[in-house]
């Protein structure tokens, strides 16, 4: 033990070089985390998206620097202060350093003050959410008056056991959900059983949908694609194939769109879950319980269910 | 060696076991023992962790691939759901709760727990609610299959409209083990708050000590919201009536409250104990004082008085308003305060110590280092703009799983082979134990690493089949998962043969500090039975030359006569 103290003293000097060559380059290391985190995530399609990669790279440096500060100095734990076989003998009897533990505690507690700071500004500025309306179960869906400024809808977004369906303004009814690039759209969130979530990954968004409630909500699209939109609340048994598109398009696309499709006759919609319920009929209903799969929805546009997505 | 005034019932009470303690029958009997029950808690646990380890492999099986192929949709909803209750309330709070049963009375020189008839009780619900839980493979209709949460009105869909179902097999199921839990915490609590030795007050108490009382309390504040809760879902869902349900004015979110008002605590009662197993290893394996011990004592009441305020980070998107949202992430982050607390002085604890690798120390910094990591991913989480993209997403289960697998059972394998000898009177095998780690921390590695970034690119969780982008690090985790299922070999194998024929363990075998280390291995029906120790000094006192009990070479001696 007595030799193990010497040598610590002995090396004292050169272990502050160490020490603040380990920072450097934790640092470093933390930065380039921060950098590469942008690429972990999804293409970047809606206002929403720069702000949240923003806080997740700041989260990841800041992560990055705690996560190899403490295992960096576990690491040289192991290689520097490994007993020597057979020896039973007690390390340097440290029982607590006041200042020490005043410092982590402080210290956290300002890095999570900052991080929350931040992140309650970011919320403000998002601001997503609208309103939530109760209504009775069984009875219309009520209006709700937008408090906040929008550039195109309400669109409805009405979700069920498993399919999508968007109504438009003009009463045109889609399986895919068709978007304005750049525009704020407003949405009014229905569901016709069980709660769903409205998640698409590119924007960086996602709403549970709640049964006997309706949800306005508003997002803007700023990229020009195909990107998938995901039931995020699991809905049962067919709730991985509760998925569909979201197409944003040009504005002068997207009315082109509006205005061709307004001429098309209803017909059956994207229902993925329901021709895998009838397979399962036609191969004798074996599997667990589940209730059947909502009818095929009643649309202008049926959509393409294999259409390529962009992310 | 003070003689103590506890009620001399308790001292000379006889081995309900008529045929005497060393009796291999004891363990299928309401036996009032803690340590018979400890043993039956555990080893039913672990039997559990294979149900759950081979629903977690089918798992695994179903998304190696991007189609849903091997099992209908249906059936890998039960299975998920089914991998998760078993795991959570048959394996981690079982076995936390027979750990607890094993350490608590001998760590505070108790002969035994305060109520023992309630404590057997509160094991034998375990079998009781298992079964039931296990029977729900056979209805008709399959186990339940709306996940672990049970969110209505998803859970009272009933589709084949029996009275009958998995779903209510799993309410009873669940409310069962909650009562089991209430008893046990009564137990503990009372026991570690009225029957410790004397001269060990709260501060002189070890840390596992501290952890249990306050993961203990947490479960009396919190548990009857889960178990309320349970009961209105079975109302609604066997009687119709509409606390949740839409159709009768109800509402489906509040169930959600009731359930995370406890469920997210409930992460905080399982990895508290281990918190307290890492503060008893590593002093004893870097043969140092624990560093800060009154802050990390002081730490475990400041996770618990917060753990109860951070439920709504569950439903940061369930149209939550903003001024709620905000104010949970404040909670909740504020969590990493007290946590950073204890890592800090784990690190510090190991700081210039003489460290010896020996399996136990292995699983502790292995846990040590996935939790880390681990709550690194939860402050993000807790973000509220980062969740909404994360949330319900691959992320969060692998999140979690780095906290329920590669925390907490990494700890619970930790105290398994730290006391294992202290307990059977056996030492267990070094080479397989590290066999074990290696695996485990490979496979665990291997398995939930990768998935966080599934959950980045939009993943979502639950699902039986998913787009073939994410195909990569699913292939990765299924790897590891199988991995994982082989670690188990070498783990079940050492305990077996070491419990059956390994060589016998001294009193001491770590050179520990600690009132269970100075009785003989195993520890006799009642501890210190009349020699109850006077304790001087704080634990971990190594290498200060403090005894931590009075006339310690007696009970040295005395333990060794024993043995």
């Amino acid at each position: 033990m007595n030799t193990k103290i010497r040598r610590i003293k002995k090396s004292g000097f050169s272990k502050t070089y160490i020490i603040i060559i380990a920072v450097i380059l934790n640092i470093g290391l933390s930065l380039l985390m921060g950098y590469w985190s942008y690429s972990w995530l999804p293409i970047q399609a809606s206002e929403a998206s720069h702000y949240v990669d923003n806080l997740f790279a700041f989260e990841t440096t800041i992560g990055t620097f705690i996560f190899l500060g403490c295992t960096g100095t576990m690491a040289w734990i192991l290689v520097f202060n490994r007993a020597p076989k057979y020896d039973e003998s007690n390390g340097e009897p440290l029982e607590g350093n006041l200042k020490l533990e005043i410092i982590w505690t402080i210290v956290p507690l300002l890095l999570v003050l900052g991080i929350s700071t931040y992140s309650t500004r970011v919320n403000y500025k998002l601001e997503n959410l609208g309103s939530k309306i109760k209504y009775d179960y069984g009875a219309e869906v009520p209006f709700v008056e937008e408090k906040k400024v929008f550039d195109y809808g309400p669109i409805d977004v009405i979700s069920r056991q498993w399919n999508w369906e968007f109504v438009y303004p003009n009463g045109i009814h889609s399986s895919e959900l068709h978007l304005p690039v750049d525009k704020k759209s407003n949405f009014r969130l229905i569901t016709e059983d069980v709660i769903h979530s409205f998640y698409v990954p590119a924007f960086r968004l996602k709403q549970d949908i709640i049964p006997g409630s309706v949800i306005t909500y508003s997002l803007t699209p700023t990229k020009e694609g195909v990107f998938r939109l995901r039931d995020a609340m699991f809905s049962g048994a067919y709730f991985s194939e509760n998925q569909t598109n979201v197409i944003v398009e040009s504005e002068e696309i997207f009315y082109k769109w509006i205005k061709e499709t307004v001429k098309k006759e209803l017909q059956n919609g994207l229902n993925p879950a329901g021709n895998l319920y009838q397979k399962r009929l036609r191969n004798g209903n074996r599997g667990w319980a589940t209730v059947k799969p909502a009818p095929d929805p009643k649309v202008n546009d049926a959509g393409i269910e294999s259409r390529p997505h962009d992310s | 060696m003070t003689i103590v005034n506890y009620d001399p019932r308790l001292v000379k009470s006889k081995n309900p076991y008529p045929k005497g303690p060393n009796d291999w029958k004891r363990f299928f009997s309401f036996n009032t023992d803690a340590k018979v029950i400890g043993i039956q808690y555990i080893v039913t646990a672990l039997f559990f962790l294979l149900i759950g380890g081979l629903l977690a492999m089918l798992i695994r099986g179903e998304l190696i691939t991007p189609p849903s192929d091997l099992f209908d949709p249906t059936v890998y909803n039960g299975l998920y759901t089914m991998h998760g209750t078993i795991m959570l309330f048959l394996f981690l709070f079982p076995i936390l709760s027979g750990l607890t049963n094993l350490l608590v009375p001998p760590m505070i020189g108790a002969p035994d727990m305060a109520f023992p008839k309630l404590n057997a009780l509160a094991f034998w619900l375990v079998p009781v609610f298992s079964i039931i839980l296990l029977l729900s493979f056979f209805v008709p209709g399959g186990p339940a299959s709306s996940g672990w949460w049970s969110y209505p009105p998803i859970s009272i869909q009933n589709p084949l409209g029996k009275i009958i179902n998995g779903e209510m097999l799993w309410i009873i199921a669940i409310s069962l083990s909650g009562i089991s839990s209430i008893i046990g915490a009564v137990n503990f609590v009372t026991t570690i708050i009225r029957m410790r030795a004397p001269g060990m007050g709260f501060f002189k108490m070890p840390i596992f000590i501290w952890t249990v009382l306050a993961a203990q309390l947490l479960q009396l504040l919190g548990l009857p919201a889960l178990t309320g809760g349970a009961i209105m879902l079975f109302f609604d869902l066997t009687f119709g009536t509409s606390f949740f349900r839409i159709e009768g004015g109800g509402d489906p979110v509040l169930f959600q409250h009731f359930f995370w008002f406890y469920s997210h605590p409930a992460v905080y009662v399982m990895v508290l104990p281990v918190f307290g197993i890492f503060s008893e290893l590593f002093p004893v394996y870097s043969r140092k004082p624990l560093f800060g011990y009154k802050f990390v004592a002081v730490a475990s009441f400041g996770i618990t008085i917060l753990s109860l305020v951070v439920w709504v980070h569950h439903m940061f998107y369930t149209g939550t308003p903003m001024w709620m949202r905000n104010l949970f992430m404040f909670t909740t982050m504020l969590i990493a305060v007290p946590t950073g607390v204890k890592v800090f002085a784990w690190i510090a604890t190991l700081w210039g110590g003489n460290i010896r690798l020996t399996t136990p120390m292995l699983f502790c910094l292995g846990g040590l280092f996935n939790f880390i990591f681990g709550g690194i991913t939860g402050v993000m989480l807790a973000t509220v703009p980062v969740d909404i993209h994360v949330g319900n997403t691959y992320f969060v289960v692998a999140h979690f799983h780095y906290i329920i697998f590669n925390t907490i059972a990494f700890g619970i394998f930790a105290a398994i082979y730290h006391w294992f000898p202290k307990f059977t009177g056996r030492m267990f095998y070094e080479g397989l134990g590290k066999v074990h780690f290696a695996l485990t921390f490979i496979g665990a590695t291997l398995n939930w690493l990768p998935l966080h970034w599934a959950g980045l690119l939009g993943m979502p969780r639950r699902v039986a089949s998913y787009d073939p982008e994410f195909a990569i690090w699913n292939v990765l985790a299924s790897i590891g998962a199988f991995i994982l299922g082989v670690a188990s070999i070498p783990f079940i194998l050492n305990m077996v043969s070491s419990w059956v024929r390994g060589k016998s363990a001294p009193p001491n075998p770590w050179k520990a500090i600690g009132l269970e280390w100075l009785l003989p291995s195993p520890p006799p029906h009642e501890n210190f039975e009349e020699d109850i120790p006077t304790v001087l000094n704080e634990p971990y006192c190594y290498g200060l030359d403090k005894p931590f009990v009075e006339d310690e070479q007696f009970y040295i001696e005395k333990s060794l006569k024993k043995h």
